[in-house]
Formats: C-alpha cells, sequence, structure tokens
C-alpha cells in the first residue's frame, strides 16, 4: 500500500511559509521519498490566508492537501489554524503557534477575532498542540524565525535525525541567519 | 542530480537543456518563475518585454532568425500575443519556437479562467501539456523537437498547480542545435493574400499529420489493466486520477492536447465498460469524444467551474472521500482577503479618490486590491490597460462624466498597453485624467523590472523611459507628478486636473515599500490620551492600525512610518517618541 504522510502549511502571506516548506522538501527528498510541494503565489501573498502542502512517500500523485486529508497542520497563526483544521485527518496533529494576527475585516472592526480557539480545538477532540512561537523566535533574534522554530517543533514527531534537519536549515538559508535560524531550530525542537 | 522543482523550473531547465538562444516574457501569475528561472542560465538571453504580443514576435524574430526560442506568459497574455500566434501558424519557424501558457483554474491571482486549449484548436497549433515537474522538463524538449519537425510554433500548456507546485526533476546537459541558417524565402514568410493562400492548405496538412503523431506519440500513454472503468485525464488531473484510483482503473493520460487521438481514444473506449473524461475548466477531451460518437462521463458529473482536487475526483465517480475534523462555527470565522501592504504608496492616492468620491477605472495590479473595504477606491477592472481606453469611451460618450471620473493603472501596466489608449485620447480628444501609479516595479507578480525601472530582468543597468516626457510626446501638455505620501498634494492635483478641458496625466510616484532598496521611516505610535476614537484613521484600511480598547493602535512590528495616517487624525494623536 502506498503510504503518504501529508503536511499542510498554513499562515499569513509574508510570515514565511515557503521558506519552511522549502526546507521540509529538501529534507524529505534527501531521506529518499518522492517528495511533491505546492504553494500559492500572486495576489494571495498579499497579507492574505496562505496554504502550501508538503506530501511525501513512495510514490506521490496529487500536490495537493484537501478535507481530512493532513497527517499534520503547522499553521503559523491561530486564527489560520482553525480556518485549515477540517483538512486534519482523524486522529492527526495540528502544531501551532498561537499568535494572533488580526485580518482586516477584525482590524477594521467588522468582526471580531474568536477568543480561546486552541481550547475549542482541543475541546472538539482535536489533537493540538499550540504554543507562542514568537517570542522564543525574538529571542533567537527575529519574529521571522518563527517559521524555523515551528520546523523544530515539527521535527520532533517526524522521526527524522536531528542533524538532518540542521544540515539542511545551513543549506536553506543565508549564512548571516544560520545562527539565528539553528538556534530557532534547537528551541522548537526541545521546547515542552 | 535530483532536485526538487517547480514546474515553472522544470520548464526553465528544459529550456536550458534545449539549447534555447532566447526568451522574451511579460510576467504574469502563475507563468513568470519560468522567465526568471531561464534567466539564472547565462547560456540564455532572456527578456522582459512591455506587453506578450511583443515578447512573442520577439521569440519569433529569434526562430526567424535560426535559433530556437520561447516565451512564457499567463492564459490572457495568450489573448494579447493572440495576433502573431495565429498568423505565426501559417509562416512556420526557422529555429524551434515554443509558446508557454500558463491556465489559473480558480483563479488564484487572475480575472477570468479561460482555457488555453481553445487557442491551440483555434489556431490550429500543436499543444502538450505536462503532469508534474519531471514531465515539463522532458516534454520542453519534445515540444522543440516537434515545432521543427513540423515546421510550427507549439504551445505549452501549464495550469497553477504544475507551475506552482515542486516534484523531483533529473538534470541533464544542456545540447544546442545547429543554427538553421535564415534564407529569404518570401513565400513562407510573407504572409500577404496570395501567399497566405497558399499557405493554409499545408496549415490543413499539417494538421492531419500532427493528428496522427497523436496516435502514437509517447505524450499519449494508457495506464492499468481494468476493464471496468477507464478514465480519460491529462495535466494536473491526471494526478487527481491516480491518487484516488492508482492502478484499479485504466487511464489514458492525454499529454499531446491538441490534435487530440482519435483510434486511440475508440480503442480505449471499447477496452472499458465505463469511460469518463477528467479535465478542468473547458470540457475540450469530452466533446472530441462526442465527435467520435463517445458517451462519456465528464461534465454531467464534474463541476465546469474553478479547481478540482482528489476530492472531486473521487466525489464525482463515487469513491468516498475522508471528512475532516470538524471544527465548530469554522463558516463564521473572520476572512482574511489580501491586502496593500502597510506603507504601500498607493494607499494615499487611494484614499484621495474614496474621499473625492470620484468614479475611477481601475486596472490590474496590486492596486486591484484598492478596490475592497474600507476605500472602495475602483469602480472598474477588465483588463491590462483598459482603465486608460475605457476612461475615453466613458467620457466622450458622456463629456459631463470628465470631471468626476479618473483611471488609474500602474506603471508596468501603463507600458503594457496603457501607452495606446492615451494616444487614443488624445487623438480622439477626451479631458480625460489619467492617474499613473508609479511605485518603479512590476509589484503583484513578485517585482519584476520593467521599461521605466532602469533595470533588466538579470537586474543589470538598462534605458530607462520616463513616464513624463513619454506622455508629453504623446502629446498630453498637463503631465505633473505628485508624491502619494502628500495627502493634501494628491487632493489638489486630482481636483484641478478634473477641471481642465483637455487630457492629463498625473504620475503618482514612490518606489514600492517592499524594494530592498527602500528606507522606512521608524513606526509611528498612536498617543492614547490624545485619541478620541473617530477612526478616521481607520479608513485608510492599513494592516498597522486597528482598534484596541476602544481606541487606535498601531503595530510597530508593520508600521513603515509613512505619516498617511498622521496626515488624516485631526487630534494629532498620531507621531513618534
Amino acid at each position: 500500500m502506498n503510504e503518504v504522510v501529508s503536511i499542510l502549511i498554513v499562515g499569513v502571506g509574508g510570515q514565511g511559509t515557503l521558506l519552511a516548506s522549502k526546507l521540509l522538501g529538501r529534507i524529505l527528498l534527501d531521506e529518499g521519498y518522492d517528495v511533491k510541494v505546492s504553494e500559492l503565489h500572486g495576489m494571495s501573498q498579499r497579507g492574505g490566508s496562505v496554504a502550501t502542502y508538503v506530501k511525501y512517500g513512495k510514490k506521490v500523485y496529487s500536490p495537493v492537501i484537501d478535507e481530512g486529508e493532513a497527517d499534520y497542520i503547522v499553521s503559523f497563526e491561530m486564527l489560520e489554524a482553525a480556518r485549515w483544521a477540517h483538512c486534519l485527518k482523524p486522529g492527526g496533529l495540528i502544531i501551532s503557534n498561537t499568535q494572533q494576527i488580526d485580518p482586516m475585516p477584525v482590524t477594521t472592526g467588522a468582526a471580531e477575532y474568536p477568543a480561546g480557539l486552541a481550547e475549542t480545538l482541543a475541546s472538539s477532540g482535536i489533537r493540538i498542540d499550540a504554543f507562542d512561537a514568537l517570542t522564543p523566535a525574538v529571542e533567537a533574534g527575529s519574529a521571522k524565525a518563527v517559521n524555523i522554530l515551528l520546523m523544530g517543533r515539527l521535527a520532533r514527531y517526524l522521526g527524522i535525525g536531528r542533524e538532518k534537519w540542521i544540515e539542511a536549515i545551513k543549506l536553506s538559508v543565508p549564512p548571516k541567519f544560520t545562527e539565528m535560524n539553528l538556534k530557532a531550530f534547537e528551541t522548537g525542537f526541545g521546547m515542552n | 542530480m535530483k532536485r526538487l522543482m517547480l514546474g515553472n523550473e522544470a520548464v526553465a531547465r528544459g529550456l536550458y537543456e534545449a539549447g534555447v538562444r532566447l526568451v522574451s516574457s511579460y510576467p504574469g501569475t502563475p507563468s513568470t518563475e519560468i522567465t526568471e528561472f531561464a534567466a539564472k542560465y547565462g547560456e540564455i538571453l532572456c527578456e522582459w518585454a512591455p506587453n506578450e504580443k511583443v515578447a512573442l514576435e520577439a521569440a519569433y524574430g529569434a526562430s526567424l532568425a535560426g535559433f530556437r526560442s520561447a516565451c512564457a506568459m499567463k492564459h490572457v497574455g495568450l489573448n494579447v500575443a493572440a495576433d502573431p500566434l495565429f498568423t505565426l501558424s501559417y509562416t512556420g519557424v526557422t529555429g524551434g519556437l515554443v509558446i508557454f501558457v500558463a491556465d489559473d483554474p480558480a483563479m488564484h491571482s487572475s480575472q477570468n479562467e479561460q482555457d488555453s486549449r481553445n487557442y491551440a484548436i483555434a489556431a490550429k497549433l500543436p499543444m502538450v501539456e505536462p503532469s508534474d515537474s519531471s514531465e515539463a522538463r522532458d516534454m520542453v524538449k519534445y515540444a522543440f523537437e516537434l515545432s521543427e519537425r513540423y515546421d510550427t510554433p507549439v504551445l505549452f500548456r501549464i495550469c497553477t498547480r504544475i507551475a506552482h507546485s515542486q516534484s523531483v526533476v533529473e538534470e541533464g546537459e544542456r545540447t544546442v542545435p545547429d543554427r538553421i541558417p535564415y534564407v529569404k524565402q518570401p513565400r513562407k514568410y510573407i504572409m500577404m493574400p496570395a501567399y497566405a493562400k497558399a499557405k493554409h492548405p499545408t496549415v490543413e496538412e499539417r494538421t492531419e499529420k500532427l493528428a496522427e503523431l497523436a496516435e502514437t506519440t509517447p505524450l499519449n500513454r494508457i495506464e492499468g489493466n481494468s476493464s471496468e472503468l477507464g478514465i480519460i485525464t491529462s495535466g494536473t488531473c491526471y494526478q487527481y486520477v491516480k491518487e484516488v484510483f492508482g492502478e484499479s482503473v485504466k487511464v489514458l493520460k492525454i499529454g499531446m492536447q491538441n490534435p487530440l487521438p482519435s483510434r486511440l481514444i475508440l480503442d480505449f473506449a471499447s477496452s472499458v465498460k465505463r469511460l469518463a473524461v477528467v479535465e478542468e475548466l473547458d470540457g475540450i477531451i469530452e466533446r472530441h469524444c462526442r465527435t467520435l460518437g463517445l458517451s462519456p462521463d465528464g461534465r454531467n458529473i464534474l463541476p465546469p467551474v474553478g479547481e478540482y482536487s482528489q476530492r472531486t475526483v473521487a466525489s464525482a465517480l463515487g469513491v468516498t472521500s475522508p471528512s475532516g475534523a470538524a471544527f465548530p462555527g469554522s463558516d463564521a470565522l473572520p476572512g482574511r482577503p489580501p491586502v496593500m501592504c502597510s506603507g504601500c504608496p498607493h494607499r494615499g492616492l487611494f484614499y484621495v479618490l474614496s474621499k473625492l468620491k470620484l468614479t475611477v477605472l481601475g486596472d490590474i495590479g496590486c492596486y486591484t486590491l484598492g478596490a475592497q473595504q474600507p476605500l472602495n477606491a475602483l469602480d472598474s477592472v477588465l483588463c491590462m490597460g483598459a482603465s486608460v481606453s475605457g476612461i475615453h469611451g466613458f467620457n466622450r460618450a458622456d463629456p459631463e462624466s470628465a470631471k468626476h471620473t479618473v483611471a488609474v493603472i500602474g506603471d508596468s501596466t501603463f507600458m503594457h498597453s496603457g501607452m495606446t489608449g492615451l494616444c487614443n485620447i488624445v487623438y480622439n480628444a477626451s479631458a480625460s485624467t489619467v492617474i499613473i501609479l508609479d511605485n518603479s516595479i512590476t509589484g503583484m507578480t513578485g517585482h519584476q523590472q520593467n521599461p521605466t525601472t532602469g533595470y533588466n530582468i538579470k537586474g543589470d543597468p538598462a534605458a530607462k523611459i520616463n513616464l513624463e516626457e513619454l506622455c508629453r510626446s504623446l502629446g498630453v501638455e498637463r503631465v505633473r507628478v505628485v508624491d502619494p505620501y502628500d495627502l493634501n498634494a494628491c487632493e489638489a492635483a486630482v481636483k484641478e486636473e478634473l477641471t481642465y478641458d483637455c487630457p492629463s496625466v498625473i504620475i503618482s510616484r514612490r518606489p514600492c515599500v517592499l524594494l530592498k532598496y527602500v528606507k522606512t521611516a521608524p513606526p509611528l505610535k498612536i498617543d492614547r490620551d490624545a485619541c478620541r476614537s473617530c477612526r478616521r484613521c481607520m479608513k485608510l484600511g492599513c494592516p498597522s492600525i486597528s482598534i484596541k480598547e476602544g481606541k487606535a493602535r498601531i503595530d510597530g512590528t508593520l508600521c513603515t512610518g509613512c505619516e498617511v495616517c498622521t496626515q488624516l487624525c485631526p487630534f494629532g494623536a498620531i507621531g513618534r517618541d
């Protein structure tokens, strides 16, 4: 049987979801898997809700992840975790940054940012690992390191050697940001 | 070496390996990265052209000179390039010529959902379509061979999910074919009636030969052995079908979209009990099946709009799909539409247009986002250049409207097809006011250079076309420049130009805030004691400003310090420490 693992990476345009998927794709390819990564460019990137699909296994056909198919959802923002939760496979896991970024309808006051999203998700029987990734990312050097920190958290679950990740990070980010990103990765990987 | 590549990068790799000499394109999502990746190869001459028609004609010129050449565009770009396309079908090529066209099912970043396969049929050109990056790389080489062997331009279709999906590609070597010497052949290259009449029958003969090829080309292949269900599919849909069914159904994968095979389809149909066609957008393969006397399932079970997935295919063909975790109240979650960035230079100008309650004919680019709440600054958006051409007709038909109507168009879009509309305004004399939103880059597609920026695709210095001089030389006497961060200056300029009984151009000039060389100011702050909650600043739709506990708040991590909001605050509550 062809087992494919599906990872949905969601967030707000500009948060660095594309770099995270690039890193993940590179590691999985090195591990000998067939890999597909699907992303969107253009208008949706301007602060809109964005989703990147990463799928790997012996043979991957479709590059997209639809309802009930994701083994993991890695969310860079709390509201986006809720928005994409329907894509989670029963028994799958949501890893989410608890950071809140107000979408325009909330900014203008036309809507309210829903309270207690992580709790609501957990109480509806969804496995969720929600934590503040922003503060430790800033401590590591920049809010931009949230993406690598979340990858560190995902790495705990995927069972791919830590060294492989470190090697891939070194190859994926510009040299002057290597140290910051390695720190962010280690923080995500080690956090309780 | 094996690498993960976007479909667009794989196409560029194919261009490199096929020994292509020149690529000329205009950016358009989801096709843009083809040319950007090709430009990374020093061996390929790559250019951004002002529009797709110019791009295709430049590529045609390189082909005429005996070199392999290409151009890439989004689906609507092919509308612009359609004029040379149809007659190139008659002249054929010298060096191989391949035209890449990227369709955008679901309109992730487009104004319509047209299916480019219709062009292949209408222009009588062969069209190929890959299903992943590896196939894309291989098919580029095949397409050039096809082009030279059959003396025809070749259309190469991809969709968003091919263009912007990464899959594994094995890199090969570059092989440059010998240049085909240019020989003067008036009957081949001069399409005046006498010669074109002689050429048309050869196009029909070529189509017959290509239809024969379609029966045997390895691009069309059968997989699986089932005699129950047979599915004819292509492109991304092939992946969805395989994901749902694996080897349990028989699949006829169509890699050559035009002309379609007939005997191959008839044989395939006769080998299965039930026949279905799975194709996104128009039912072109299905229609072909019907002309062969077949009655496949297709549009009767699958939607004619939008992008499919494995779920769409499964539910249409009666396979149960998994249901997702239900999140209570997911329908009530606030949406997150794309927005103009903090510090976007278009915002100040749009605020003024909105405040003056003008009718605004808009155009294609980042600034289309000005149509949304709370700015509501646009009345129409049609296609590249239509703001400038449209305002002329609007004002000619009703001269009174010239007093309260403007057109807005970006710098790149103006060079693409706004200039000709401006000629028309001058020549046919409407008192139209055109605002060029000059952010010194092609923004929406991800910062591509254009003829007004002073740099070429490689980032090297290039000739810089001066917009003021260009507009004056077209006969516009009233040309002025404003800074869109200066609300009073914008308002004064717009009000004044609307009073003149002659064409005006206002250039709203400030570089895109996301450009690396743009230095932003320190973030602004709200003095909560001074803020009276009047919400005036909220009318800008700036993502940095929100209302927290009744008062305005500025997110210091997003704010670029543009001070547009400072100018709006009647209580002087916005400033710096």
